[in-house]
């Protein structure tokens, strides 16, 4: 029952943060200087008076600010989150042909990034007073700070364009039309590099969290009972340190995963990678405000889930977390 | 002296010139088959051409639809959907003969009620460009299925230049008759009469057009199939072109810089043509109505203190050419004797000093279109700052340029504008004082407005005798060059990147934008 109480409350609050992001990311947008029919009558190379009235009449623009809110919330309580002005398709359907792409290479990136940085942390932390410890924080601080781009592009110059063993760019192979599973080896091979290149980036923040949070847990009290009882090292770490140590990791993930719609604009620009991060970039650019408005939505609604399924990830992890509310 | 050769010798020429002969031949007799892949950047809005003017989508939809004419590389009126054209003596009605047998793509046939519906009731209510040629139109009729007469309310010689696909394309009226044109399903399946289909299209990814098997010149198109990839990171559109994996890079594709890296690889190829039709003339906009650039002695000081050459040298990596006023070099127009502002910041300190200007600062205005554009714009401040002028630069992005240029918000603001083959559709709408209205990037946003260009723009718009159309024309550059309403920058170079196999791709002076239906890939 108590569960219950919790995931209600928590719904309801996500409600309420979802209006609030909608009404404030509607009023911020149109602040922006431009709007779409500005920005298509720009494109034509031409425009008049007449061409702009048309526009901005077929878009609902005439209308004053407060109405058009109005008939955009209402739109989306029903899930219709309009059209888009310059791609000329239902917003949602726009939303939905990206969104597997870019959970594709986000959630790879997550696995990658997860699997690997807490692996490197925990056995930076282990060796904490060795060599090879020193090394692994050397080369996750190397991916931090390096910026993602040029990685990036490095990674296309040389597994594309002087090695030639992976695919520049894009989702698939142009023309080849593959089936079944040699699709998915096809997309798997196009996936490699995008996936990588962004799973180092967020794999040493995890290296150095779970590093410094596994050393911070060794040193408690409990650790020096638990060697003082005779455990394995191992066992220790496993059991008692790593343990102790994740929460911090969890919230980290929690984060991560919420953005996992949005957060890859530059991954899938350089690698022409056909996700909701660019459709974002380009809906920002030409003021498509529906279009800007519905991927918002799904960012902040993504953002919200994953929040919560942290918070009841703590309580599983964490016992104390539970008995504390 | 003679020249004695033996007769096995002469045996041995003829043959080696038949070998060399066929040799050429093979090489210059297209090939058909063959897929071939191009970068294209922006992913466009649509592939409509009627509703969606933008850059873009015109380079991909000349393969899709047609006009009544093409172009070549002097802007003379080829045949495309027009098989023969007729003007009148008194510049009043042109006749267009269609040609016989076209169908569009879904197989309906094309005739004379598609062009009537095109020009005179799609065109004119989807797009402000042909609206504002169309004006000169009294009335379009079709006497039979094959023939339109086009009858104009007074002579404008202009005229015969608007025929291109992306001026007034044909759209098929069994289509879009009686529907709403802009939710009109076709949108999304464009259907014309080109020769190339529309196929498939996965956003963010790639357009795939197909060939027409039906098209009515026969033997073409050549190729199989068209890829258009959309790469929007110019380093990857780059890489991409190197490891092969595209074949054709159209103008803008790559940043300058990289051009003659790319150009130097092996088995590439580069060509401006294909740039006589648009001829995209950059420049800058100089707020005419208040501020320093209100006074023509600042404008003149402008003009002088720019190093225009240093930018085509280096930045546009020699390409294109440095204009000596507000006619591009490539209209029959252009007056070639008219002096050139030089590059003289001595000049330009004297002008200065002689208005007394007082140092107030101007706000410069970038075109937000990449890294040329902004290290562009970086020249342009260090040339006016070198000779006392004091700039502060207001970087936006394209949506913000376009509010602030329509607000006229600004006091020096990059642009370019298309030539569109004749002075009367692509030069007079940035002078002419009938065209000065708040809300559009594309008018007289500079706020000139002389009597006389005004009057020499209207007559030469509708003089029906040419000698006396270029001698208004050559008076209009005489004086504007001394009003200097706005600052006139490069010509600019459009260059297409290609794989040397690739033969044909351009052959008239629309460029790419007139479609690949002669392009073939020799193996």
């Amino acid at each position: 029952m108590p569960y219950v109480s919790f995931i209600l409350g928590r719904l309801v609050k996500a409600a309420l943060v979802l209006l609030a992001i909608v009404v404030l990311n509607f009023f911020l947008i149109h602040m922006a200087p431009g709007d779409p029919a500005a920005v298509m009558a720009g494109e034509a190379g031409a425009t008049d008076q007449q061409f702009l009235d048309d526009l901005r009449e077929r878009f609902g623009l005439d209308q004053p600010l407060p109405v058009q809110l109005w008939r955009y919330v209402s739109g989306v309580a029903t899930l219709d989150f309009g059209y888009s002005y310059r791609q000329q398709m239902p917003v949602l359907e726009l939303i939905l042909d990206r969104l597997p792409a870019t959970l594709l290479l986000t959630g790879t990136a997550f696995v990658i990034s997860l699997a690997l940085g807490v692996s490197a942390g925990v056995l930076a932390a282990m060796r904490a007073k060795h060599p090879s410890g020193s090394l692994i924080m050397v080369v996750a601080l190397l991916f931090y700070a390096t910026p993602l781009y040029w990685v990036a592009m490095m990674a296309v110059l040389v597994f594309s364009v002087l090695l030639g063993w992976l695919p520049a760019y894009g989702y698939s192979t142009v023309g080849a039309d593959y089936q079944g599973l040699a699709h998915v080896g096809d997309v798997a091979l196009h996936l490699i590099l995008p996936a990588t290149t962004l799973g180092l980036f967020f794999m040493a923040v995890y290296t150095r969290m779970t590093r410094a949070s596994m050393l911070n847990a060794g040193q408690q009290d409990f650790v020096k009972t638990a060697r003082a009882k005779g455990l394995a090292p191992g066992v220790i770490q496993r059991r008692h340190v790593l343990r102790n140590a994740v929460l911090p990791i969890i919230t980290l993930a929690g984060l991560q995963a919420g953005q996992m719609v949005g957060g890859a604009v530059l991954t899938e620009t350089v690698f022409a990678w056909p996700g909701i991060g660019r459709l974002m970039y380009e809906a920002l650019m030409q003021r498509d405000y529906n279009l800007l408005l519905g991927i918002f939505f799904f960012c902040a609604l993504l953002v919200i889930v994953f929040n919560m399924l942290t918070d009841l990830i703590y309580r599983l992890a964490d016992p104390r977390i539970k008995e504390a509310r | 002296m003679s020249v004695f050769v033996s007769l096995p010798g002469r045996l041995a020429a003829t043959a080696l010139a038949l070998c060399i002969s066929a040799a050429v031949h093979a090489q210059s007799a297209p090939q058909s088959g063959g897929v071939i892949n191009v970068a294209i950047q922006p992913e466009p809005p649509g592939l409509m051409i009627g509703l969606v003017q933008n850059a873009p989508t015109q380079r991909i939809s000349g393969n899709i639809y047609e006009g009544l004419l093409r172009y070549d590389a002097q802007l003379q009126p080829m045949p495309q959907l027009a098989s023969a054209w007729e003007i009148s003596d008194d510049g009043l009605t042109y006749t267009f003969h269609l040609r016989e047998g076209v169908q569009w793509h879904d197989g309906e046939p094309f005739s004379a009620d598609d062009v009537v519906f095109s020009t005179d009731v799609f065109m004119r209510e989807t797009n402000p460009r042909s609206r504002a040629i169309l004006d000169h139109v009294a009335s379009i009729e079709a006497p039979d299925a094959n023939t339109v007469v086009f009858t104009l309310k007074q002579p404008f010689p202009a005229f015969i230049q608007a025929f291109e696909v992306g001026t007034l394309p044909m759209v098929p009226r069994h289509v879009y008759a009686d529907t709403d044109f802009y939710d009109n399903p076709a949108n999304n399946t464009p259907i014309g009469t080109g020769p190339f289909k529309f196929a498939r299209w996965d956003r963010g990814s790639v357009i795939e057009l197909v060939k027409n098997e039906d098209y009515y010149e026969a033997g073409k198109p050549y190729l199989d199939r068209i890829y258009w990839h959309v790469i929007p990171d110019a380093a990857s559109r780059a890489a991409a072109f190197e490891n092969g994996t595209l074949q054709v890079m159209p103008a803008g594709s790559v940043e300058n810089f990289d051009l003659a890296r790319l150009e130097a690889l092996d088995g590439s190829c580069m060509t401006e043509a294909g740039n006589e039709y648009f001829n995209p003339f950059a420049m800058l906009w100089l707020n005419n109505r208040e501020g320093p650039t209100a006074d023509k002695r600042f404008r003149q000081a402008v003009m002088y203190a720019l190093d225009r050459e240093f930018v085509r040298n280096v930045l546009w990596n020699g390409l294109g050419k440095v204009p000596n006023g507000p006619f591009s070099s490539t209209l029959a127009a252009h007056d070639a004797d008219l002096e050139q502002y030089d590059y003289d910041p001595d000049k330009a300190r004297e002008l200065l000093e002689e208005m007394g200007y007082d140092g107030a600062p101007v706000r410069l205005l970038p075109l937000p279109y990449g890294e040329t554009w902004t290290r562009w714009a970086e020249a342009v401040r260090q040339n006016l700052e070198d000779v006392g002028i004091r700039v502060t630069t207001e970087s936006t992005d394209v949506a913000g340029w376009n509010q602030k240029i329509s607000d006229w918000s600004y006091d020096i603001a990059f642009t370019y504008l298309f030539q569109y083959g004749d002075p009367s559709l692509g030069i007079a709408r940035t002078y002419v004082s009938s065209n000065i209205a708040k809300g559009s990037p594309w008018n007289n946003v500079e706020g000139y407005a002389n009597p006389e260009v005004d009057a020499l723009f209207a007559r030469a718009a509708v003089e029906n005798d040419e000698a006396a159309r270029l001698a208004d024309f050559a008076e209009v550059q005489r004086i504007l060059r001394e009003d200097v309403p706005l600052a006139w920058l490069l010509e600019m170079g459009q260059p297409t990147l290609y794989r040397c196999n690739v033969h044909d791709l351009i052959t008239t002076g629309i460029g790419l934008n007139d479609g690949f239906k002669n392009a073939w890939i020799e193996r």
